[in-house]
């Protein structure tokens, strides 16, 4: 943009929202994502995801015991943050979300220690000292393992995963109203905010998924099952489509309406975030994957191949959709409310919001993972096969 | 009564023997003070003093209880006025000691050439007031005007209807303000004001913006950027006062506008003479 109109409100030079208010629906967005999955099985009965069911379950778990950090280093003054129970305002979209977050935690532990009753008694009858504590803790020191007993559990797993499907959907769809209620930022005032989020939380679900499960079992020296892999990927082929399509549209309409308010956003993608939008979110990482959708869905590749490219895929989208939270929020920033000009923001390394804050935060889910780990194992083994 | 007039008064003594041992001994960067008669009444014009020494500034507010609902405030600025020289964000960055870098009020300058292009620049928020002219333009100019900006108390403001716990609020008498002890410094009312207004102060580190000067109105005094115009160009009332200045610009024939109306915020900040450039 020309330097010499380009004119910012001098408080816009700020941008307020940085890289923790990105992690932050990403890391929700994985949440509700992985959700859907395990609940593709337990609800909608999709046999071919069983071998993932529990871990994809588990998988959210971890990210969502890490979703409220990145929140807690963006606030100015996180000592306060229970405020936002105490006195929510009922009129603020932000509001709610202590709340909602709370909720879904809770349901997704009852879930997903009920899910696993039979195997933690199993466990703790084999276990000693400590670990024999914790499975007792577990399963609320109830071994009761009749039939019976496993017909109720069965009903409250099935009623538990039904109201999770509409829960991960308000906490993410949520996520996106944060956003798409800002009446002041054209690029955010959007009704298809709310839908593009959460269609995107289900890539990066189902995404994540795909390419941690193939990781583990890479480093476990074990073969991932290709009939899971494969109707993994087909999922998040149909999830993509709808998801790029309303990207899509939304930038589509936001240029044929060009009013002076949707101007800025056309200056913006054209503009600052060039390579952010069209380059990395949409070209490399959007096309591509798309192009490799179709190669892997509609031929016949073979098992070894598919072995491959599905977690390079899964870790492209995941990326995509990165990028698109960076767009959204660090983008939605750039653009000065002014209508005139456009801001500039350089990520810090060392800050309390910076880089190494964000790895760091990244890396906590697959350490929470790692711990889940060791007391539940991901992967169904024969005896607990017979149960459920 | 007498007692408590005694009291006060020792206790006023005491605080201007304070004050002026400050001063002596440099402790208030204070010589602008002694000259700038604005700042020294605010310094040594809290509670204690009687506010018979101040004038008062707005009528019908000095010895009656304060009543939330009887007065209707208007702030309107007169781009026909400003000369941009920047006195009221001095008065303004003096007031509330803002650091540098974040604003409570700005003015920016507005250049237009014959092709109708626009220039608009804030340098420092323009505290520093436009001395000389821009030298980074190499085209004709036709006109050019200034426009300060400062919080638009709107009467359906964004930041309020965003704020997860609370603390920005609209106040019955029609002040939007901000509960400071119970900020979280999310910064989403920052994300939601229209007019950019707000910031999260980097002391505090909680949301911050203009607030008319509510100390001041409650006092009977204008606000203090209203009160050092030179021009007149700010000005500030009670609509409900018909023989205020702001109610007779209100409803007389000249052409009041408000930002961005169709934010649908409701302004009570209006521009007299504004153009159209200006968003
Ligand atoms: S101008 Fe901004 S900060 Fe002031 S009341 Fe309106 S929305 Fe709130
Ligand atoms: S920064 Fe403070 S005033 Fe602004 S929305 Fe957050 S809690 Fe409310």
């Amino acid at each position: 943009m020309n330097p010499l109109i380009n004119y910012a409100f001098p408080n816009d030079l700020h941008v307020h929202w940085s890289m923790m208010i990105v992690l932050y629906p990403y890391i929700t967005g994985i949440v509700a994502g992985a959700f859907i999955v395990s609940s593709l099985y337990h609800v909608f009965d999709v046999k071919a995801l069983k071998p993932i069911s529990r871990f994809s379950l588990l998988f959210a778990l971890a990210f969502l015991t890490c979703a409220t950090l990145p929140l807690l280093m963006h606030l100015g003054r996180p000592e306060r943050n229970m405020n936002i129970m105490l006195t929510p305002n009922p009129s603020s979209a932000m509001a709610g979300f202590g709340y909602i977050y709370n909720l879904y935690g809770i349901l997704l532990t009852l879930e997903i220690l009920f899910i696993y009753r039979p195997t933690l008694v199993e466990l703790r009858r084999k276990s000693k000292g400590m670990m024999e504590k914790v499975y007792m803790l577990l399963t609320f020191n109830s071994d009761n393992l009749s039939e019976r007993a496993i017909a109720l559990d069965n009903k409250i797993i099935s009623f538990l995963a039904a109201i999770g499907i509409p829960m991960a959907c308000v906490l993410h769809g949520y996520v996106g109203f944060i956003f798409g209620g800002v009446k002041a930022n054209p690029i955010w005032a959007s009704p298809l905010m709310p839908v593009i989020f959460l269609l995107s939380a289900c890539v990066s679900g189902i995404a994540g998924i795909i390419l941690v499960y193939a990781v583990i079992k890479k480093i476990k020296g074990e073969q991932v099952d290709i009939d899971c892999m494969r109707t993994c990927v087909n999922y998040l082929a149909g999830f993509f489509i709808i998801d790029f399509v309303f990207e899509m549209l939304e930038v589509f309409s936001h240029s044929y309406l060009n009013n002076w308010y949707h101007h800025s956003v056309d200056g913006l993608l054209w503009g600052p975030l060039y390579n952010s939008f069209w380059v990395a979110q949409v070209g490399i990482f959007s096309v591509i994957p798309l192009l490799i959708l179709g190669w892997l869905c509609l031929t016949k590749v073979k098992d070894s191949v598919y072995r491959v490219a599905a977690p390079i895929l899964g870790l492209m989208l995941l990326l995509q959709v990165l990028f698109m939270r960076w767009n959204v929020v660090i983008g939605g920033q750039l653009m000065s409310k002014s209508h005139r000009g456009y801001v500039t923001f350089h990520p810090e390394w060392f800050d309390k919001e910076g880089i190494i804050s964000v790895l760091v935060i990244m890396a906590l889910p697959l350490i929470v993972l790692f711990i889940l780990s060791k007391i539940f194992p991901f992967w169904m083994d024969e005896e607990t096969e017979a149960v459920r | 009564m007498d007692g408590e007039k005694i009291k006060s008064d020792t206790k006023l003594d005491k605080e201007r023997r304070t004050f002026i041992k400050n001063v002596l001994s440099g402790s208030i960067a204070g010589s602008l003070l002694l000259v700038l008669p604005m700042g020294a009444d605010l310094v040594l014009g809290d509670s204690s003093r009687p506010e018979s020494d101040i004038p008062e500034q707005i009528p019908g507010i000095r010895g009656r209880e304060w009543d939330m609902k009887a007065h209707r405030f208007a702030f309107i600025v007169d781009i026909t006025r400003c000369i941009g020289c920047g006195s009221c964000c001095v008065a303004d960055k003096r007031e509330y000691q803002i650091p540098d870098g974040f604003y409570r009020t700005w003015v920016e300058r507005y250049l237009k050439d014959y092709e109708d292009n626009v220039y608009v620049d804030s340098p420092d928020g323009g505290v520093n007031g436009y001395q000389t002219p821009r030298d980074d333009l190499d085209v004709k100019i036709r006109d050019t005007f200034f426009v300060p900006k400062l919080c638009n108390m709107c009467e359906y403001p964004s930041c309020v209807q965003v704020c997860p716990v609370g603390a920005t609020f609209r106040s019955p008498d029609g002040f939007v303000l901000i509960d400071s002890k119970r900020c979280v410094g999310c910064a989403y009312c920052i994300q939601a004001c229209p007019y950019s207004v707000r910031f999260l102060h980097p002391v505090t580190r909680t949301a911050e913006k203009c607030t008319w000067c509510y100390h001041r109105v409650r006092k009977g005094l204008l606000p203090a950027c209203v009160h050092v115009c030179p021009t007149h160009a700010r000005k500030f009332g009670d609509l409900n006062d018909e023989e205020s200045e702001v109610a007779k610009i209100l409803s007389g024939p000249g052409v009041l506008t408000v930002l961005k109306k169709d934010m649908g915020n409701h302004p009570s900040l209006y521009y007299k003479g504004l153009r159209r450039e200006v968003v």
